[in-house]
C-alpha cells in the first residue's frame, strides 16, 4: 500500500495531468519532498520559500483539514489518501 | 461586446486569457477579471444607466459577459430603504436597509452573482451546472437553470434547514446533501469539480460569478442619489460581497458616476463562526479556519474562500468587525421586523445585531450614511427561529372570548366610539 495524493487541475501539468499520484508513508512535509523528486517544480507550487504551505492551498489527510491536525508535520500512513485543494473555491456571502 | 481585458492573479499578478479557471496555476491565488474602465467610461453615463432595465442589467457594461444577459433577467435593482424607525433605536438619522430579501427570483442576493454566473456559463457552452451551497445559492442556481433549460447538481450540508432544501428541490434540480458541514461539501465540489468538468458556479466560473455581487455597490450608489454612503456593514460568509460592494463604488468613482468614496466597509459574523472578524480585531495576518457552530448556517464558513480579501477590504477602507452570539441574531432578526417590517434570515439579524454593536461602540456618526446589506429572506430559516417568536393568542370566534383574551393577555384594544 502507498499513500494516494489528489491533484487538482493547477498541478495536472506537472503531474502528466495525473489525477492520482502514490507517495510514501512519512509526514506531510517528507510527501510534498517526494512528490518534488517525482514531478520537479512540484514543492514550489504548493509552499513559499520558508516550506510553509501557501497561504491559499488547503491540504486535508483523509478529510481532514491539516491545519486542524499538526500541519505539515502531520503524520502520514499507508493507504491514506491526502487531498490538495485550493481555497479559492466556494463561499457564500 | 466585453469590456473584460483578461484575468490576472491577486497574489502573483500572472495573467490568463478569459476562461472558466478560477486560481492562478503558479502560487494558487485568486484570479481577478481586469475591466478595461477606460472604454466603459466612454459608454457609461447616469443617462445611460437610467435608461436601461429596472433590474442589475442595467450595469451591463460592468459584467463580464460578452453578449446580451441571459439568465436571471428580472434580478436586482432591489430597493434601499431609509430605515427611521431602526434608526431611532440604533441612535442613526440616516441609516439605509439595501434589502435582497426580496431579490427576484429566490430572496436571496445570490440571484445576482448566479445571474451572471449562468449567463456566462452558457456563453462558455457548458450544459451542466452546479454549486456548493449553504442553501442560498443552492436555491438560486436550482431556480435560474431550470429556467435556462440547463442540467444542475447542487451540493448541500445535510443539515440545512428544510425551507432551504424543499426551496432547491421544487426546481426539479438533483439535490446532493453531503454528511459533513460546508466546508467539507466544498472540499468534495472542489474535487468533483476537476473529475466531472461541470461548471460549478462558486468555483470554476468564480471569478465571474463574484463579480455579480458589483451590482449591490452599484445600486446603492444610484439608489442614494448617485453618492456612496459613508458605512457599510456586510454579512461574511465566503467573504466575497464585503469587497465586491467596495469594488463596485470603487469603479463607480472611477467612470466618474460619483464624486468620492468615502466608504468604510464594515464585517459581520457569528461568533459560533468568526474566521474573518476574528481575523480583523485581532489584527492577525493569519486566518485561522473554525468549525463551525452557530444557527446562522448561511454563514457558517469556517474556511472562507475570500476572507483574506475580506479583512484586507475592511482594513483598507478604514472599517472594523465584530461578530454575535445566537441570542444577539435572533434578537436581531425581530428587531428588524418590529422596526421595518423586514423579516430577514438568521444572516441578516447576524448584520443587525453587528450594526447595533458597533453603532454603540461609537464606530459611526449620527448623521452619517449607514447602509445595511440584508441578503436573505427569513421565510426561508424559520425553524432556527420558530421558539423565538412568541405565540398566537387561541380565541374562540365570539367576541367575549376576544374580551377575555384582551383583558388575560394584557392586549391594548379600544372600542370604536
Amino acid at each position: 500500500m502507498a499513500v494516494n495524493v489528489l491533484i487538482p487541475t493547477p498541478l495536472r501539468k506537472l503531474t502528466g495531468e495525473q489525477e492520482t499520484v502514490h507517495s510514501s508513508a512519512g509526514t506531510i512535509a517528507s510527501v510534498v519532498a517526494d512528490l518534488d523528486a517525482q514531478f520537479p517544480g512540484f514543492a514550489g507550487r504548493i509552499t513559499d520559500d520558508a516550506g510553509n504551505l501557501r497561504k491559499f492551498v488547503n491540504v486535508y489527510l483523509n478529510e481532514e483539514d491539516i491545519r486542524f491536525l499538526s500541519g505539515k508535520e502531520t503524520e502520514v500512513k499507508d493507504g491514506d489518501t491526502i487531498s490538495i485543494v485550493p481555497a479559492i473555491a466556494g463561499g457564500t456571502s | 461586446m466585453s469590456n473584460v481585458l483578461g484575468m490576472k492573479c491577486r497574489e502573483c499578478g500572472e495573467n490568463y486569457p478569459i476562461a472558466p479557471v478560477h486560481v492562478c496555476e503558479l502560487c494558487f491565488g485568486a484570479l481577478e477579471l481586469q475591466y478595461d474602465l477606460e472604454a466603459i467610461a466612454t459608454k457609461v453615463s447616469r443617462e445611460t444607466i437610467l435608461a436601461g432595465p429596472k433590474s442589475m442589467w442595467r450595469y451591463k457594461e460592468l459584467l463580464p459577459i460578452d453578449g446580451e444577459p441571459t439568465v436571471g433577467l428580472n434580478c436586482g435593482y432591489t430597493p434601499l430603504l431609509k430605515a427611521d424607525r431602526l434608526g431611532r433605536v440604533l441612535g442613526l438619522n440616516n441609516l439605509y436597509i439595501k434589502n435582497d430579501s426580496v431579490n427576484h427570483p429566490t430572496l436571496s442576493f445570490k440571484d445576482r452573482v448566479v445571474s451572471v454566473a449562468l449567463t456566462k456559463a452558457i456563453e462558455f457552452g457548458y450544459k451542466t451546472v452546479a454549486c456548493a451551497s449553504t442553501g442560498n445559492l443552492a436555491n438560486s442556481v436550482a431556480a435560474h437553470s431550470a429556467a435556462a433549460g440547463l442540467e444542475s447538481y447542487i451540493f448541500i450540508p445535510s443539515d440545512l434547514e428544510q425551507g432551504k432544501i424543499l426551496a432547491s428541490l421544487v426546481y426539479g434540480t438533483n439535490v446532493l446533501a453531503v454528511s459533513g458541514n460546508y466546508d467539507e461539501v466544498n472540499r468534495l465540489c472542489a474535487e468533483a469539480g476537476d473529475k466531472y468538468g461541470w461548471a460549478f458556479v462558486n468555483i470554476n466560473l468564480r471569478p465571474f460569478y463574484g463579480d455579480g455581487s458589483k451590482t449591490f455597490g452599484y445600486e446603492i450608489a444610484e439608489q442614494l442619489g448617485w453618492k456612496a454612503p459613508d458605512h457599510v456593514v456586510v454579512p461574511c460568509a465566503g467573504g466575497s460581497l464585503v469587497s465586491k460592494i467596495y469594488k463596485g463604488l470603487n469603479e463607480f468613482h472611477k467612470i466618474g458616476l460619483i464624486d468620492s468614496v468615502p466608504t468604510k466597509m464594515y464585517a459581520a459574523q457569528a461568533t459560533g463562526c468568526n474566521p474573518i472578524t476574528s481575523m480583523i480585531t485581532s489584527g492577525s495576518e493569519v486566518m485561522r479556519p473554525v468549525k463551525p457552530n452557530t444557527i446562522a448556517k448561511s454563514i457558517a464558513i469556517g474556511n472562507p474562500a475570500d476572507g483574506y480579501f475580506a479583512a484586507e477590504t475592511v482594513r483598507r477602507s478604514g472599517g472594523a468587525a465584530a461578530d454575535v452570539t445566537d441570542p444577539e441574531i435572533i434578537e436581531g432578526i425581530r428587531l428588524l421586523g418590529r422596526t421595518e417590517g423586514i423579516f430577514t434570515e438568521t444572516a441578516g439579524g447576524v448584520t443587525i445585531a453587528v450594526t447595533q454593536k458597533l453603532a454603540q461602540e461609537g464606530h459611526f456618526g449620527k448623521d452619517d450614511i449607514v447602509v445595511i446589506a440584508i441578503t436573505g429572506n427569513g421565510l426561508k430559516t424559520q425553524e432556527a427561529v420558530a421558539d423565538h417568536m412568541g405565540r398566537p393568542t387561541f380565541i374562540q370566534a365570539n367576541l367575549s372570548s376576544l374580551d377575555t383574551a384582551l383583558r388575560a393577555e394584557k392586549l391594548i384594544a379600544t372600542t370604536a366610539g
